[in-house]
C-alpha cells in the first residue's frame, strides 16, 4: 500500500492538489462514526440516567457487582460498560485489565474453558494510580444471548470462584436467553428506549460536529426512522452524509436510504380496500409492489401502522385486519413466499373491509 | 459465443440504463472515495449483481475484472471439512455462503477476518479496502449473521462488505443498520422495451414495437429473461412477425396444462394425473414456491370472481406450509385436492 506517502493514483484524479492533511482526514473518515462518538466517559453516555447514576456511585466505592445489561439494540449498552471501564482504569491499564468477547468471536463451551477462565483467574496486573482502579479484572460478554446453553451453564462456576479478583459483564438484547442461574448472579439493568429528544439533540450534534447540513426535519426523520436506535441514527447520517456531499441533507433523501416505503405506496394499498376491487386489480398493484423491491416485512409494518390510524374503519374491522396481519407476519417469519402473502393479506382485507360497508 | 444477456451486460456505472438517480447515487459513492457496507436488494432480474460489479469496477478500475476461480478449504469446529468455491480478483472476493449449508458461519468468519486483517498489497491499488461481496445474502443463517455484525464494524478500516438479496425481510435489524440499504427495482416495462431494443440493435436485427412490448411484459420485468426470451425467439424464428409468439419457457406450458385440467374435472382419477405431473415438474428442478405461485396464478385466473379470495387464500396457506415442511410434493398434492374440493363445491352450490 501507499508505502512512500505517496498520493494514490485515483485520489491524484480525483483531486489534484491533496495535502498531507486531507489524506489523515480521509483516512479518520473510514472510522464509523458510531466508533468515533462512542461516549469517552460514563458522564457522556446519553439518557439512562438510572444506570449511569447506580454505575456512578459504584466507582466511587469501588464495589461492583456482576452486571447484566439488556435492552433494544443502539440504546447503548456497551458503549455504557466500555465508558466505565475507561473511568476505571485508565485507557492504558484497560487493554490488560479488560477481556471483551462478543459473537464474532468464537465463543462455544471451549472458549469459556480456556480463554476466559484463564483470563478470570490470572492475578491483576499493576495499575494507573491516576484512576480509581479497583483490584478486579473486568470480562465482558457482548451479545451474551448467542452464547449457547452448554457455555453459558459452564460460565456460572467460573463466575462464582473468580469473584474475588474478575466481573462479569454479560451485554444481550434478550433478558430471556440468558439462563436462570447466570441471570441470578448479576445485578440486571434495563437499558429503555431512547427518548426522542434526546436521540435528536445527539445526533444533531454529531452532524453539526461532522459539518453535515441537515435541512429542518431530516434529523427528526433519521431518528424516527431508526425507532429509538441510536446507532441505527448514527449510521443512516453517516451514509447520507456521504451521498449529499457537497448538499443538505433532507428528510426525503433519508427516507429513501432507510428503507422507508413512501407514503403514496401505502397509500394506494389502502386505497384498494373496496368493495368494487377485483382480485386482478389487487393483483396488479401487488405486483408492482414486489417488482419495485419493496420488502414485505416493511410493508406490513406501514400498512398496520395505516390502518390502525385508518378513520374510516370500524373497531371490529381493524381487529379484524390486525388478526390478517399477525398471521401474515407470523407466515412471512417462517421465510414463505412475500409475494402469496402480501397477496392474500390484501385480498382478505379488501373482503373484510367490504362486507361491513 | 457468449448469450446475449452476458454479452450485452453493462459494465460501468456510466452504461447502466435504467435507475438513473440511483446510478447518480452509487457514483457519488464510488467517487467519495470511501463507501460504506452495502446492502443491495430486489427482485431478482432487476441488475443488482450488474450494479455491483460496476461499482467495483469504478473504485478499481478493469482490475476488478480478471476474475479467478479457486476453491478454498474450511474447518468447521467439529472438524469437518468443507469446499467452498470463491470468484475473487486482487481487489474483492465474492462468496456465496449458502454453499455451505449450517456451517456458512465458519466461512464467513475465516474468511472475512481473513481479508480484513491483511492489508492490501498492491502498491497500485487505488483504495486501502477491499470488498467481499455476499450473494444470497438472505439465505445466511442466524448465526453467520451474528458473526458478521462485529467484523463489519472491527474491520471497517480494510474491508467493506456487500451484501446481495432479494429482500431484506430476511437480514437481520443490526446488520441492516449497519449498511447503506440500495434498492434495485425491477425496470419498468419501458425499461425492459428499451434495453430489448437498443440490444437488437447491436445485433443487427429488427423487433417490431408490438413484439417487444409482448417481450417486456411476458418477462414479468425481469430484464434477465427478457434477453434470454428475446435471444430463444431469435434463435426459432426471424424475422419477428407481429403475431409472434413469445417462447415461454416449457415448465410453463406444462404447468399452465396442470391447471387447466385441473380446472377441467375435478375427480380422485384426475388427481392422480395430476401427481404425476407436478412429480415430473418437480424432477426438472423447478422450485415448489415457483410452482404453486405459477397454478394459482392460473386457477385464480380461471374462476369466478367470489371464489378467487378463497383460492389466494389457500395458495398462501399451502405456501406456508410448504416452507415449514420438508417434502414439497405433498403440500403442492394437497393445495390441488383442496382446490378440487372446494371448486367442485362451489360449482354444485350454484347449480
Amino acid at each position: 500500500m501507499d508505502f512512500f506517502g505517496r498520493p494514490k493514483p485515483a485520489d491524484q484524479q480525483s483531486a489534484k492538489t491533496k495535502s498531507a492533511q486531507d489524506s489523515s482526514k480521509a483516512e479518520e473518515k473510514q472510522i464509523p462514526w458510531v466508533e468515533k462518538y462512542r461516549p469517552k466517559n460514563i458522564n457522556d453516555v446519553t439518557a439512562q440516567e438510572e444506570v449511569v447514576q447506580v454505575l456512578r456511585k459504584s466507582l466511587e466505592t469501588k464495589n461492583l457487582p456482576h452486571l447484566l445489561f439488556y435492552g433494544p439494540p443502539g440504546t447503548g449498552k456497551t458503549s455504557t460498560i466500555l465508558a466505565l471501564t475507561r473511568d476505571m482504569y485508565g485507557p492504558e491499564a484497560v487493554k490488560t485489565r479488560v477481556l471483551e468477547l462478543n459473537a464474532s468471536d468464537e465463543r462455544g463451551i471451549s472458549v469459556v474453558r480456556e480463554k476466559v477462565k484463564t483470563f478470570a483467574r490470572a492475578v491483576v496486573s499493576q495499575s494507573d494510580p491516576r484512576y480509581p482502579s479497583p483490584p478486579y479484572k473486568i470480562v465482558i460478554l457482548d451479545e451474551a444471548d448467542s452464547m449457547t446453553t452448554d457455555a453459558q451453564a459452564a460460565l456460572r462456576r467460573i463466575m462464582e470462584k473468580y469473584s474475588r479478583i474478575t466481573r462479569f459483564c454479560l451485554v444481550c438484547n434478550y433478558v430471556s436467553r440468558i439462563i436462570e442461574p447466570l441471570a441470578s448472579r448479576c445485578t440486571k439493568f434495563r437499558f429503555k428506549s431512547l427518548p426522542r429528544e434526546q436521540a435528536v439533540g445527539r445526533v444533531s450534534e454529531v452532524a453539526s460536529l461532522e459539518h453535515v447540513s441537515c435541512e429542518e426535519g431530516a434529523v427528526e426523520a433519521l431518528v424516527d426512522c431508526a425507532e429509538g436506535d441510536l446507532r441505527r441514527a448514527m449510521m443512516s447520517l453517516q451514509s447520507a452524509s456521504r451521498m449529499v456531499e457537497n448538499s443538505t441533507l433532507t428528510a426525503g433523501i433519508v427516507a429513501e436510504l432507510v428503507g422507508v416505503i413512501p407514503q403514496p405506496v401505502i397509500e394506494k394499498l389502502r386505497g384498494s380496500w373496496t368493495a368494487s376491487t377485483s382480485v386482478s386489480d389487487i393483483r396488479d398493484v401487488v405486483d408492482d409492489l414486489i417488482y419495485n423491491g419493496y420488502p414485505a416485512s416493511q410493508v406490513l409494518a406501514q400498512l398496520h401502522d395505516r390502518a390502525m390510524a385508518d378513520e374510516q374503519l370500524g373497531s371490529l374491522q381493524k381487529a379484524k385486519i390486525a388478526l390478517l396481519m399477525a398471521s401474515t407476519d407470523k407466515a412471512l417469519c417462517d421465510g414463505a413466499d412475500e409475494h402469496l402473502q402480501i397477496m392474500d393479506l390484501m385480498v382478505q382485507a379488501t373482503k373484510v373491509v367490504a362486507q361491513q360497508a | 459465443m457468449a448469450l446475449w444477456v452476458e454479452k450485452h451486460r453493462p459494465t460501468s456505472l456510466d452504461k447502466l440504463t435504467f435507475h438513473s438517480d440511483l446510478t447518480e447515487h452509487l457514483k457519488q459513492l464510488s467517487s467519495s472515495g470511501d463507501l460504506p457496507h452495502l446492502l443491495v436488494y430486489g427482485p431478482t432480474g432487476a441488475g443488482k449483481r450488474t450494479r455491483i460489479a460496476a461499482i467495483l469496477r469504478e473504485i478499481y478500475g478493469s482490475g476488478a475484472e480478471k476474475l479467478k476461480v479457486s476453491q478454498r478449504m474450511f474447518e468447521t469446529p467439529s472438524r469437518r471439512k468443507l469446499e467452498i468455491n470463491l470468484i475473487s480478483s486482487n481487489y474483492h472476493i465474492e462468496v456465496n455462503p449458502s454453499d455451505a449449508g449450517i456451517y456458512d458461519r465458519v466461512v464467513i468468519q475465516d474468511l472475512i477476518k481473513e481479508i480484513a486483517q491483511t492489508q492490501q498489497v498492491a502498491t497500485s491499488s487505488a483504495r486501502k479496502f477491499k470488498v467481499v461481496v455476499v450473494h444470497e445474502a438472505d439465505a445466511l443463517t442466524r448465526d453467520a449473521q451474528h458473526a458478521l455484525r462485529r467484523t463489519m464494524e472491527k474491520y471497517m478500516g480494510n474491508m467493506r462488505v456487500i451484501l446481495c438479496s432479494t429482500s431484506t425481510g430476511k437480514i437481520i435489524s443490526p446488520v441492516q443498520s449497519r449498511c447503506l440499504l440500495v434498492r434495485v427495482a425491477a425496470p419498468s416495462i419501458e425499461d425492459v422495451v428499451g434495453v430489448i431494443n437498443s440490444v437488437a440493435m447491436k445485433e443487427g436485427i429488427t423487433v417490431p414495437e408490438s413484439f417487444a412490448q409482448q417481450l417486456a411484459a411476458g418477462s414479468k420485468r425481469n430484464l434477465h429473461r427478457a434477453l434470454l426470451m428475446l435471444e430463444a425467439a431469435y434463435v426459432r424464428q426471424y424475422p419477428f412477425s407481429d403475431t409472434h409468439d413469445i417462447p415461454l419457457p416449457e415448465w410453463e406450458l406444462f404447468i399452465k396444462d396442470i391447471s387447466q385440467s385441473a380446472l377441467k374435472t375435478q375427480t380422485p382419477a384426475q388427481l392422480m394425473a395430476i401427481r404425476k405431473q407436478l412429480y415430473e415438474v418437480l424432477t426438472h428442478c423447478i422450485p415448489p414456491t415457483t410452482i404453486l405461485k405459477t397454478i394459482s396464478t392460473h386457477l385464480v385466473d380461471g374462476v369466478s370472481e367470489d371464489l378467487k379470495p378463497e383460492i389466494v387464500h389457500q395458495a398462501a396457506f399451502y405456501e406456508h406450509r410448504l416452507q415449514s415442511g420438508q417434502k414439497a410434493i405433498v403440500h403442492l398434492e394437497a393445495f390441488m385436492a383442496k382446490f378440487m374440493s372446494v371448486y367442485k363445491r362451489h360449482q354444485m352450490a350454484s347449480v
